[in-house]
This record gives C-alpha cells, structure tokens and sequence, in this order.
C-alpha cells in the first residue's frame, strides 16, 4: 500500500506548523544576527503569534487525521487564548531580554513560541496519547523559561521545582490515563466515552479501579493547574521565574491545564458526573478541590508581601472559580468556563505586566514599594488597579461578568435538579471568599494611591509594554461592556463538547 | 431622558481627566457644570411626573427593555416611579451642592473630583434601573469611587474605613447576586426584568422565597444600616471628606430603603407578612440604639452619624408596617427629609471643621455671639433634625407614627416615640454645649463666620425642609400612586 501524506488535514494543522518553524526561525535569526538586534527578536516572536492568529482565522475548523486532530469551537477558542497569552507575555519581556538575558534572546522567546504551539496542539488533540504529548510540549520549554536567570538562586530554584513537580505530575497522570485505556480498550475520547457509559452498567466490578484512575488524573491535572491539595509550587515558582514566565504559567499553561480537563472530564468521562455514579462521581471530587482552592488561594493572599507570590495565590484561587463552571455541567458550564478565561486572561497578563514593567525599573516585587505610585506614573497605577478590580470581580470590568456566568452555571444546574444542591454550597464559598479577596486586591490599590508622598520610581514605558497594558485595558473593559460576540463564541464551546452521552 | 442622568456624569468624568492637573479652578466648575445637567434634568423629571405621570403607578420615562446581552437575557431598562423620583431630585441636588462643598480640597483635585462625577453616575443609576443586572452594575460601581473618596481624601483612619465599608457593602452585595441568580433560574422564560418578577416571585416556593427574601434583605439592611449591620456607617461617616459624608447620608443610605421598597417588599410579600414584625423591631432597635449613642458622642461628625442610624430605624419601622399607604409614604418622607437634613448637617460641620480644625464638643463653647450666621443655620437643622413641627423631619415622623400605630404591635410604636424625646436631647445639648454657654476668646478668637459659597450650598436644602414641612402636599401627591400600587403588590 502507498503511503499517503493526508493534505488537507495538513492545512488543517497550519497554524500550529507554522509557528513551529517561527520558533525555529526566532533561534537562527539571532545566532545569525550575533544576537546583536537588541528587540528586532522579540518583535519578530509577536508577529509570528499574529500571523499564526490570521492563519487559524483562515482555516477555520475542521476534523483530521481520523478523528485525532479537532478545530472545533473549543480548540479555536483556546487557541485565541494561548496566542494572546504568548502575545502580552512576549510584549512584557523587553526589560528583562535588555537587561538581564541579553545572550539569550533567541532561545527566550522560541521557547516560548514552542510551548503556545504545545498549547494549541493540546487543545485540538481529541485523544488521550496526543493531549499527553501536548501537555508535555506545553511544560517543558516552560521548566526552561522558568529557571532562565541561570545567575539567580531563585530563579534556578523555582525551574527546578517546577520541572520536579512537573514530571511527578506528568507521570501520575499518565498512570491515571492507562487506567482509563485499559478500561474503556480506547485512547480516543468519543469511543472512550461511549465504552464508559457501557461500562456503567457494572460500576460494583471495576469501581475502585475507576476512582483509581479518577484520582490520579485529577492529581496529575490538579498539579498543572496548580489546585490544592497540589498548589504548593505555584508561588515560589512564581516567584523565581522571569515575571512574564510567571504570567505564562498563570494564564497560558493554566489554561492548557483546563482544556485538558475537560476533555477528560466533561466529555470522556461524562457518564460519571452526579451522584449516581458515586464513588466514581468526579464532580464532587473536582467541586472539593475547588473549594480548596478558593478558600486557600484567597485566605494566603491576604498574609502576602511579595506581589507576584499574591498573584500565585490568586491565580490559585481564580482557577478554584473557574473549576465551579467545570463542574457544572450545563449549556452554562463550559461556555463560562471559556468566557471565565478570556477575562482572566486579559486581566491577570495585565496584571503581571504592570509587575513586570515595575520591577525592570525598580527591581522589586514588595508590595510596600508600589507606595505613592498614582502620583508619579498614574497610567501604570490605574492599569494595575483596573485589573485587580477586574480580577476580584467589580462590575462593569470581565471579570464581573466571569464570576456572574461561573456562579449563574451552578445555580442553573442546581435550580434544575435537586441532587445537585451541594452547588449551592460551592457558589456560596465562591461569593464569600470572592469578597475575602477583594482584601488584599485593594490593598495594592490603597498602596498606590492612599500614599500621600510620591513614588521615588517614575516608570516609562516601552512601546510594547505599552501595547500590552492598553490592550489589557481595553480588553477588560470591552469584554466586560460589550461580552456578546464573546459570549456567543464561549457558547459553541459548549456545543462543541457535545454534553449529551452520545 | 433617563440615560443623561448617569451618562453625563460619566462623560464629564472622562472630560475632567482631560483637563491638566494643575487647572485647579478649570476642573472644579467643570465638575459643577456638568453635575447641573442631571440636576436640572432631575428636577424637570420631578416638575413632569407631579403633572403629567402622578396619576397612574405606571413608570414614566421608559427607556427599553433594549438587549443589551441577549444570550444572558441581559436588557438595558430604565424608567421611574413615585419612589425612584424623590430619590433622583435628591441625588441631583445634593450631589451638586456637595461638588459646591467641595472646593476646599486641595490635595489631588482631579482624582477627586472625577471620582465624584462616578459616583453620581452609579447613584443616579441605581434609582433608574429597572433590569437586575443593570441595578446590581450601578449598586457595585459606586463602591470603587466611593472607596477612593474615603481612603484618599478621609481623616485619620481613612484606610480602614474605605477598606471596612468596602468589604461590608461588597459582603452584602454577594447575598443580593444569588438571589437574583435564583429569581432568574426559577422564572420561566428566564428573566432579570424586575417588572416582570414582580409577578413571579410570589409563585416560587416558600422556603426559596425565604430565602430570596432574606439575601436581599442582608444586602440592603447594610446599605441602610439596619441595626446590628450599621458598624461600617460611623467609621465611614466619620472619616470621610464632608462633601462624601454628605453624599453617604444623604443618598446612599437610601438605596438601602428604595431598593427594599423596589424589589424585596412587593415581589415577596408573604414572606413579608411573616418576618415584618421582625423587621419593625429592628428598625425600633435602631431608633433607641442610634439615639443613645448619639447621646454619648464627643465628636460632632459622630453624632450626626449615629442619628442617621437612629432616624434610618424610623424608616425601617414604617417599612414593618407595610398594609399602610401612610406608613410607607412616611418613610419616603423620611428619607428625602433625613437626606436633605443630615445632607446639610454635615455641611454645617465640615464648615466648622474647615475653620477649627476640630469637632469635639467640649472644645466649643458661646460660638453664637462670634458666628451668629453659622449658629442660626445650624440651630435650623438641629430643631428639623429632632422633628420640630413646621419641617420635614417632623410629618415625616408623625406619618410614620400614625402610620405604625394602625399596623402594628402598639407597645412597639410607643416604644419608638421615645426616639423622638432621645433625638431632642442628644441635639439641644448639641446647641447649648457648642453655641451657648461661656465663649473661649483666646481660643476661638478668629473664627469667621460661614462665607457665601457656603450658604448657597446649604441654602436650597434649608428651603427644601421648610418648604416641606409647611406644605407636604405636593411630595405626598406625587406619590400617591405609586405607593397605592406597592401596598396592593405587598398584599398579595
């Protein structure tokens, strides 16, 4: 038989090939260069994530290599979002790549150009094998990224815990998908769930196997999204990374994490969602874990000095909301869970981008040294402001209309069907410590403008870190004022998960 | 019509960030200028609605239901009744004259006063929503500014008062986005029109009723406060610029009442039927409780706080004796009464403390010889602050009364008049201890009186007391309907 390389499906694949050979061509291009061209490299890496953004808008979506690689709404609703991620993350690292790692441009920001291409192959993957292989492209250039002040303790530090964690993580959450293929006898996610549901039929035999597998895989994922029990690592990696790396992890590889959930969850594992499937029911599992992380992300917060720790915290708590939509398995859930990330995306790269700009010019990340710092650079302090309100969710911002759909998907679910009261319960936290963290999210804004001495640090931008912070800024306010075309998108994410067992 | 109430603020937000900051004069007539628009189109709301519209219960003015997001059922709905007018003549006009009271900040005067136009935009809003969604944006915008205003032009203890009234309305507000999560889930087809769940609240379960009834009541028993929810309101009060004490008093304090009489009363009125007692007792609570500590009080600021606590209660008590028309129009009455005097109370306050550096009691003393202006007016607002006959603060009162004493429980209400004898004291040793008695030359020396921006500023407002006090009728009439309407829904 002749071999046949499948074209279309090619074209299929053109965006996430194409950056690929960007990545490559952003290494050559400043060894060529002598790695003399102080930002042409950077500037080179955020125009790949701009043509590959047109050329996913052309391709459109589509079905290829059998059923292994899907462009639905999901996948290219994700793929927006790991491209803009990369995009202000990129845009925030021209202080460091001028300052700090000047010998290593090229490799900076290809590497980061590899992990959005694993991101985006992740997301389109609809098969066990190849979303292990896309979480694997996603983390490792980032265990790199994350420990690239080779000169900084901290920064080694927290590359080498991220890399231990993240191979522990990687290996729990293989074992927990061999589970899976050995009962199911499938690796692709359709089948699988139809196998699944077959299976229910006998839950007594293969029970305890199931849950086995169950909680392996949250663990595994748990860890990449940074979930407590499985959170201890976010802030010290956080901490030690090159900020933008930080802001990467926080929203890029966070969101991979959760595409990568809801594959398995919301859609492999389907029939095992509510309270007849219990033991096997990961929707209270995953519910806990969320209430974990909102309480802990939230409550720790509070006791930070150090912003970017903060941050950690909250982004910790954030993806605690975000888990809320997950489990509500609604037409609101996972159309939240999309719009939820949007937002978050636009407000959280913001906010470590005001961080990132901060530090290039000051060197510090205490939150004591933002004081008075309306005065002297009020664009910076009402950016970072408008952001933080965004992320603890004040109206009109994103953020709000994030927090309102997550909390609106579980109230739906539980107004519907009694069984699932215990959503009320998870709302409830979520509203309680939504207002906890409006604690220490204000408590940056009291530093910034409660002040009534100037700031010692008047901050400028570079043009980039300019873009990133309007485009963050009109994003918030956009998204939060006008979210319908927004919406309306979010809300084929959720038919493309096609819900229904079959 | 409605729109340029919150729009014009917030485009003149927009314009006074546009003036460079050290144009002080520039941005502080901007500012003033612009808030006369929605004042002026407040009061020709009022002047239209009393002729044209008082008849009927219908809201007036409707702009909508327009979808704003459909695909959350999301509209942008605005229109007033006979309880949101009152409230949008209030917050036209004493959001001007604060800006009035305004000009002696001197310390980052754009910030402030941009802030300020926010605020009157999320205030005016709040009286002109009639979608939940859009009522809850307006509700949550003005917390932002309103912490801003507090924390960076307060007194001493400004940040833990920002913080703390921050975190307490915030606390309250996330009780009021579950039950209206719960009323939209229920309704069917979905809705967050408040019209449209007028009707279908008293069609859910009784135990959901519940509690939609008592989540809404917790968010906006803090905004009013109700006692044991009042702690954030003297720290806030206190510590606040004048002008902000001014507008918390005098319309914030009374979302917490219209929104109850708006959204909680008419749309759960058997659970009302229930828990009113209750709420009456706490609003008596709160007349004794507020008037006492009052009493106790050495720092003027703090006093007229706390008898906001105390006069806020007399509302809550009439809104207990719910199956009154009168009782519920004396409330409204009281509201626009204690947001006019204690609006101009605190002005007369600031103005002292802008000259004395100091609001404690004690450290006066014979002031009516050396500021006999000053001392005229303030003794015009003490006597409407403890219900003489003659202003407002006494038929809103008496109606209350008569009001409650038909509805009920008659010890309650006999109990509550005592508030009245309580306010008289804590006021009259007020006046006598700073205006009478032996005048400390060496001290108070060279005290001016109140200069002319000033009386303007507290004119209007003494006008409005008196006139209304002599002459309730029109207030009364353009009520009429609507409150007719409201005690109908509420007897459902």
């Amino acid at each position: 038989m002749e071999f046949k390389l499948p074209e279309n499906d090619l074209t299929l694949m053109l965006p996430e090939i194409f950056l690929f050979i960007w990545a490559l061509w952003v290494f050559t291009f400043d060894l060529l260069t002598r790695r003399k061209k102080e930002s042409a490299v950077g500037y080179m890496a955020m125009a790949g994530l701009l043509i590959t953004g047109g050329i996913l808008a052309v391709t459109g979506g589509g079905c290829g290599f059998g059923t292994m690689f899907f462009n639905d709404a999901t996948a290219i609703f994700f793929k927006m979002i790991f491209l803009g991620a990369a995009f202000m993350a990129i845009g925030s690292s021209f202080g460091i790549t001028k300052q700090k790692i000047v010998n290593h441009r090229g490799e900076f920001f290809g590497l980061m150009l590899l992990s959005t291409v694993g991101m985006m192959f992740l997301s389109s993957s609809n098969e066990l094998l190849s979303l292990y292989i896309g979480l694997e492209l996603t983390t490792i250039p980032l265990f790199i990224l994350a420990a690239f002040f080779k000169d900084d303790k901290l920064s080694v530090e927290a590359g080498i815990k991220y890399f231990v964690i993240g191979a522990f993580s990687s290996a729990l959450l293989l074992y927990g998908l061999s589970f899976l293929y050995g009962l199911s006898g499938s690796t692709e996610l359709v089948q699988l769930k139809i196998n699944m549901a077959v299976i229910n039929l006998h839950l007594e035999q293969i029970g305890l196997i199931l849950v086995l597998a169950i909680v392996l895989v949250v663990a595994g994922i748990g860890f990449k999204l940074a979930l407590p029990p499985f959170h201890q690592w976010a802030p010290d990696v956080y901490e030690g990374s090159p900020t933008p790396v930080a802001a990467f992890l926080s929203v890029g590889s966070k969101a991979a994490g959760l595409v990568a959930f809801a594959k398995i969850f919301v859609n492999g594992l389907f029939v095992f969602y509510g309270p007849e499937a219990a033991p096997a029911d990961w929707g209270k599992l995953v519910g806990f874990v969320a209430v974990l992380a909102m309480v802990i992300g939230n409550v720790v917060a509070i006791r930070q000095s150090n912003i970017k720790r903060m941050l950690a915290y909250s982004s910790i708590a954030q993806a605690g909301y975000i888990m809320i939509g997950m489990v509500s398995m609604n037409e609101h859930g996972m159309a939240s869970v999309a719009y939820y990330i949007f937002a978050y995306m636009f407000a959280n790269m913001g906010a470590f981008a005001a961080v990132a700009i901060f530090e290039d010019k000051t060197g510090s990340c205490q939150i004591e040294s933002y004081r008075g710092l309306s005065r002297t650079s009020p664009l910076l302090a009402i950016s970072l402001a408008l952001f933080l309100l965004s992320l603890a969710g004040i109206p009109p911002l994103a953020g709000f209309l994030a927090k309102y759909k997550v909390f609106a998907a579980a109230i739906a679910m539980a107004t519907q069907n009694p069984s699932y009261n215990w959503l009320y319960w998870l709302v409830g936290v979520g509203l309680l410590t939504a207002v906890f963290s409006l604690f220490y999210y204000a408590n940056v804004i009291k530093q910034m403008f409660f002040w009534s001495e100037d700031s010692p640090y008047r901050i400028r931008f570079s043009p980039p870190a300019l873009a990133v912070i309007l485009i963050g800024v009109v994003g918030i306010l956009l998204f939060g004022i006008v979210p319908e075309p927004i919406l309306k998108f979010a809300a084929e994410v959720y038919a493309s998960f096609g819900i229904v067992p079959f | 019509m409605l729109s340029s109430l919150v729009f014009v603020p917030l485009a003149g937000m927009i314009l006074v960030m546009l003036i460079p900051k050290d144009k002080i004069q520039a941005i502080r007539w901007t500012s003033v200028i612009v808030s006369l628009v929605p004042m002026l189109v407040s009061f020709w709301i009022t002047w239209d609605y009393f002729f044209n519209h008082s008849g009927t219960s219908a809201m007036a003015y409707v702009e909508g239901p327009y979808s704003w997001i459909p695909s959350l059922n999301i509209q942008y709905y605005l229109g007033v009744d006979g309880i949101s007018v009152p409230m949008l003549f209030l917050t036209g006009l004493l959001s001007t004259v604060s800006l009035l009271a305004s000009f002696n900040i001197t310390n980052r005067v754009k910030e402030y006063f941009a802030f300020f136009l926010l605020l009157e935009a999320g205030m005016m809003g709040v009286f002109v929503a009639l979608d939940f969604f859009l009522f809850y944006v307006f509700w949550e915008i003005m917390l932002v500014p309103m912490y801003f205003l507090i924390g960076v032009w307060g007194g001493p203890r400004k940040e833990y008062a920002a913080i703390k009234f921050f975190l307490y309305t915030l606390f309250g507000s996330i009780f009021m986005l579950v039950s209206i999560l719960i009323l939209y889930f229920t309704s069917e087809p979905h809705t967050l029109n408040m019209m449209a769940l007028l009707d279908h609240g008293p069609t859910m379960g009784h135990t959901l009723q519940m509690i939609c009834f008592i989540f809404f009541f917790i968010a906006f028993a803090i905004k009013v406060p109700v006692w044991p929810f009042h702690t954030w309101l003297p720290d806030a009060h206190v510590e606040a610029p004048t002008a902000v004490s001014v507008i918390l008093a005098g319309v914030l304090l009374k979302m917490g009442t219209y929104a109850m009489l708006r959204i909680n009363w008419p749309m759960f009125p058997q659970v009302l039927r229930e828990l009113s007692f209750w709420i009456a007792l706490l609003g008596v609570i709160a007349i004794i409780y507020g008037a006492l500590v009052s009493m106790a009080q050495k720092d003027l600021k703090k006093l007229v706080a706390y008898s906001s606590v105390s006069h806020m209660g007399y509302c809550m008590m009439a809104l207990g004796a719910f199956t009154s028309v009168g009782a519920i129009a004396g409330c409204m009455f009281q509201m626009v009464s204690h947001g006019l005097i204690t609006g101009a109370l605190f002005l007369l306050v600031g103005v002292i403390y802008d000259r004395a550096h100091t609001r404690e009691i004690a450290a006066f003393g014979g002031l009516g010889a050396k500021i006999p202006v000053y001392t005229g007016i303030m003794v015009l607002f003490s006597m409407a602050a403890l219900g003489l006959p003659g202003m407002s603060g006494f038929v809103a009162e008496f109606m209350i009364f008569v009001g409650a004493f038909s509805g009920l429980n008659k010890i309650m209400v006999g109990i509550s008049v005592l508030g009245v004898v309580l306010g008289a004291t804590y006021m009259l040793r007020m006046v006598q201890r700073v205006f009478l008695g032996e005048f400390n030359m060496a001290k108070w020396g060279g005290l001016t009186d109140i200069n002319a921006r000033e009386i303007i500023a507290v004119a209007p407002l003494a006008v409005l007391t008196i006139a209304i006090g002599v002459y309730p009728k029109p207030l009364a009439d353009l009520m009429q309907a609507t409150l007719e309407h409201l005690v109908n829904l509420m007897a459902r």
